[in-house]
């Protein structure tokens, strides 16, 4: 399969090809290439860790974009055992944007609701490159829900450039239904694990956002807005993006900084679509670390460390005194 | 620079007459001041600033506010094609507000309530940091002190320049609205224009009663980067108070003189 390269990634492309061909002379040939290749391997792995020390924010957002990034239902596929889509909102229909079910995660059962891009063409029409509707929103609650009935976790994968902008999304309440999944995260009896896969961005990733534990992969960015959306509105052109990529601080790192989301989980050498599987073990332990974790918590103090935790996220100041207070 | 002061009025141009954006016409200044900033013609409701909406909400002399020095020390240092501090120190001179909300304590016909309140002249009402912060306190103080929670919205949304911080106050006044509701504390949401994004997409959804102001624009994504999407004609009068309310998402639509009485009847019917 032709993989696709990042412009920052180009330089890699020549040593990679090297590597094949030596293979396959090695292959063809039957001599003992092994060294060289070896030595190929080490300047990979040093070009590699350098570039991706000083990627810039808005390269983040092309690796976070990366046609070859997994995606929820990708994670689902690697790491959740026996896996029982559901379906629907109950009201008013399925929308493939989010995708929910029953399975196995480290050993425990949870309840999974995620983004869905889609990764062809095909998929990606059918749900809306991963933005959602009103319906899709519901259906997530509808599902947080029956996970609080049974006492199972929570674990919500997120990635998507926000809510649908669409007609009907407004017709049918998109503000209302993400609001009122907010609201009802914030007091949902049973534990919740975030993670942050690729993009967050926007109301369409808070609304199913809220969580104990807010995971976020190395490369993912997470934001109140699109880079371009940021660009159009407040540089007027959408070709800014990049410097809104570095103004709105939107990187893992930042993130942390700001307290609102918990751990940044590594990704492979070169980011997770040059090794999904390597990323797929990383995060299963990772999610299922905090699983056990939550779960040793009772359900009021768990409760409690929600609030105090969406409480405190914010920087304000006394005009009066001048002195900086971060609000508590 | 002295902040509590009396705020000077600022979204009605100087002059004895103004154009209405309602009926384009001529319309005298004092006669739509006296009229609750709603054109006698057409019905058209002007944006009305924080103070004036206290104003106009809460019984004389009755306000007395929470945090009113509360400000935004620009955690980002965000810059677009002006930086934020500039564009802080500008919405400042001409609310005479340090940031875009006001909450306290009030009594709207004698009923005693915690009356928040957006205002659309200060970086469009945006909710950073700050305007999270006092929401979500204005929802403590409702539920620690029994009162009824009313909050008036005009907001364009989340403030881009505190980037992820503003998104944040979303989840953060969607927390404490839930904690509220949980207290079996009444909370009044009315929308005035605009109610929009993040703003209508966390606590003004969230009212036991969703009040709205005629013509009042609600929504989600601006029509815009609908019709961007879309590519296709907007509906008929889409996005606005009526809109909304005929798809299930505004109880009532009440003209601004209505509003006082309108919400002191509701306060007495549910028994807060
Ligand atoms: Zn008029």
């Amino acid at each position: 399969m032709a993989r696709l390269y990042l412009e920052f990634e180009k330089p890699f492309t020549k040593l990679e090809e090297q590597i094949r061909e030596l293979e396959e002379k090695q292959r063809r040939d039957g001599i003992d290439a092994s060294a060289e290749i070896r030595d190929i391997r080490k300047s990979l792995i040093v070009m590699v860790r350098k570039q991706y020390a000083a990627l810039s924010p808005w390269e983040i957002v092309q690796i976070a974009r990366h046609p070859d990034r997994p995606q929820t239902v990708d994670y689902i596929e690697a790491f959740v055992k026996d896996f029982k889509e559901i379906r629907g909102d109950r009201l008013f229909r399925d929308d493939r944007a989010v995708v929910c079910g029953l399975g196995m995660i480290a050993g425990e059962r949870v309840m999974i609701v995620g983004h869905r891009k889609g990764h062809d063409t095909r998929e990606k029409v059918e749900c809306f490159f991963g933005c959602a509707h009103p319906e899709g929103y519901r259906k997530a609650m509808r599902c947080m829900r029956l996970a609080e009935k049974f006492n199972l976790p929570v674990v919500a994968f997120i990635d998507t450039q926000g809510a649908y902008p669409g007609i009907g999304a407004e017709e049918r309440g998109i503000a209302e239904a993400i609001a009122v999944n907010l609201r009802e995260m914030s007091i949902l009896r049973t534990p919740i694990v975030g993670a942050i896969i690729g993009e967050g961005a926007s109301g369409g990733y808070l609304g199913i956002g809220v969580a104990d534990r807010l995971l976020m992969l190395e490369y993912a960015y997470c934001s109140v807005i699109t880079p371009e959306g940021c660009a159009a509105i407040l540089w007027r052109t959408a070709e800014k993006a990049p410097q809104a990529a570095e103004a709105l601080k939107l990187t893992a790192p930042d993130l942390k900084a700001f307290g609102v989301i918990d751990d940044i989980v590594p990704e492979p050498l070169g980011a997770a679509h040059r090794n999904p599987r390597e990323m797929a073990v990383t995060l299963e332990r990772r999610i299922g670390r905090y699983l056990r974790e939550l779960k040793q918590i009772p359900v009021e103090d768990l409760l409690a460390q929600r609030y105090a935790k969406l409480r405190r996220v914010g920087v304000t100041i006394e005009a009066a005194s001048g002195s900086s207070a971060g609000s508590a | 620079m002295a902040m509590n002061g009396r705020a000077k009025k600022k979204d009605i141009p100087e002059g004895l007459w103004l154009k209405c954006p309602g009926c384009e016409e001529m319309v005298y200044r004092k006669r739509v001041e006296e009229n609750f900033h709603v054109c006698p013609e057409c019905q058209y409701h002007f944006k009305v600033g924080a103070r004036q909406r206290i104003a106009l909400l809460a019984d004389a002399d009755s306000f007395e506010e929470y945090l009113l020095n509360l400000m935004s020390p620009d955690p980002l240092e965000f810059v677009d094609r002006k930086s934020y501090v500039e564009r802080l120190a500008d919405a400042q001179r001409q609310t005479n507000l340090y940031d875009a909300a006001v909450v306290g304590r009030a009594y709207i016909k004698g009923r005693p309530v915690i009356l928040g309140v957006l205002d659309p002249n200060f970086i469009m009402g945006s909710m950073g940091s700050v305007v999270g912060e006092k929401i979500t306190v204005a929802a403590e103080k409702a539920t620690e002190l029994g009162v009824p929670l009313v909050i008036c919205s005009a907001s364009g949304g989340a403030r881009m320049m505190e980037g992820i911080l503003s998104l944040a106050q979303m989840s953060k006044t969607s927390a404490a609205v839930a904690r509220l509701a949980r207290a079996g504390g009444l909370f009044i949401s009315v929308m005035t224009n605009p109610t929009t994004a993040g703003v209508a997409a966390s606590f003004a959804s969230l009212g036991d009663i969703i009040i709205a102001e005629p013509r009042a624009m609600i929504g989600f994504t601006g029509p815009r980067v609908i019709y961007q999407t879309m590519k296709q004609e907007l509906p008929e009068g889409f996005q606005t108070a009526e809109f909304m309310m005929e798809h299930g998402f505004v109880d009532r639509i009440v003209a601004r003189s209505n509003l006082r009485s309108e919400i002191a009847a509701l306060i007495d019917y549910f028994g807060k």
